[in-house]
């Protein structure tokens, strides 16, 4: 499933997602959506349709308020990049229950797969370690993903992991996209009344 | 709580962050603003708050969609240039109808000195507007605590977004000179 160094994105969104027990999941804009889907639909994924450069700082509001449970981020390199400051943001603030996983195949695979900046050298572990995340994971292979995955909730820190996987475009998987639907379900899935 | 409350003579600052605590808002994001330094301080030195200085104002908008869904409150505190920044991740909040909760500090109006402000404070109302946020505005230190408390109600009870713009004539125009 490896080639060039470079994971398959379906495989790598099943290995986290594995032994997933309580773990709550946001995916960014658009293709680690429909990643996330292809494992199949649960209440407990939060699935960004829009909003570019959100998810990880969805995440951070969420771990802050759910300190119990363990917090999820997948998105890609160009949702990322869109809101880079975010991972200062987050840099700040750390909470232990967030891990920030972005797929990064150096492009923008939605839009007729452009390159992207870390495509073109930028480099978002030399980045997120600058702001001051303190564990952070640079993986290209299922070893590393599962090694990843084992310490998401385990660790004093947030975590980061960049997963390089190849640029390529599996058939889509398409979740359900309204957003009232995703945020009510995603509440009474945790307990809360709404 | 009555003890943490300040009496109807306090600051209007310290009047807002009594409004803030009795809703409940817990999750503080904000990009500094002479306007806020008051609100910022006594969220920092608040032990059940959370807050959380941002680099740019549309990041508070994704935390607020976060907290929700999380069950807690946020408040997003920003200076008027910041409305531009959050114009598209509005559409996170209208989309959901993820009830927000924003506090706007203005400048580019009363006794401006600084022409780069004037721009985006002339249509910092009409930008909030075209993404369907509610406007209140305070102009009165009286109107402050109450106008707060009305804005959070209908954000949260509603879930919609609302913003209350303080005016600079409230804040008083900064002062270039010392």
């Amino acid at each position: 499933m490896i080639s060039n160094g470079r994971l398959d994105r379906r495989l790598a969104i099943r290995l986290l997602l594995d032994k997933r027990d309580d773990l709550l999941l946001i995916t960014g804009l658009g293709s680690t959506t429909w990643d996330a889907a292809s494992v199949g639909d649960d209440p407990r994924n939060f699935y960004l349709w829009g909003a570019m450069g959100s998810a990880a700082l969805i995440g951070l509001g969420l771990a802050i308020a759910q300190p119990q449970r363990r917090v999820l981020v997948v998105t890609g390199d160009g949702e990322l990049l869109m809101g880079l400051g975010g991972l200062a943001t987050i840099g700040v603030q750390r909470p232990p229950n967030l891990s920030i996983a972005v797929f990064d195949n150096g492009h923008y695979g939605e839009t007729g797969m452009q390159t992207s900046h870390t495509g073109a050298g930028v480099e978002l572990v030399g980045i997120a370690r600058a702001c001051g995340i303190e564990e952070i994971f640079d993986i290209s292979d299922e070893l590393g993903v599962r090694d990843f995955a084992g310490r998401i909730g385990k660790s004093a820190t947030t975590l980061f992991a960049r997963i390089a996987i190849r640029a390529d475009e599996p058939p889509r998987v398409l979740p359900p996209r309204d957003g009232v639907y995703l945020k009510t379900r995603f509440r009474r899935a945790i307990g809360i009344e709404t | 709580m009555s003890e943490r409350r300040p009496s109807p003579t306090a600051d209007w600052r310290d009047r807002i962050f009594a409004v803030l605590k009795e809703a409940g808002i817990v999750q503080v994001g904000y990009v500094p603003d002479a306007g806020h330094a008051r609100l910022i301080e006594l969220v920092e030195a608040d032990a059940e708050m959370h807050a959380i200085p941002l680099t740019s104002e549309e990041e508070g908008v994704a935390i607020a969609a976060g907290a929700w869904l999380g069950g807690q409150r946020a408040a997003l505190l920003m200076q008027s240039s910041g409305v531009g920044n959050c114009v598209n991740m509005l559409s996170l909040a209208k989309n959901c109808r993820f009830p927000l909760f924003m506090l706007v500090a203005m400048r580019g109006e009363w006794g401006e000195f600084n022409p780069w402000q004037v721009p985006m404070g002339l249509k910092t109302q009409p930008a909030l507007e075209l993404m369907d946020v509610l406007v209140y505005r305070v102009g009165t230190a009286e109107d402050a605590a109450q106008t707060v408390a009305a804005a959070i109600d209908i954000a949260f009870n509603g879930d919609i977004a609302v913003a209350v713009l303080l005016a600079q004539r409230l804040l008083g125009a900064k002062r270039w000179v010392q």
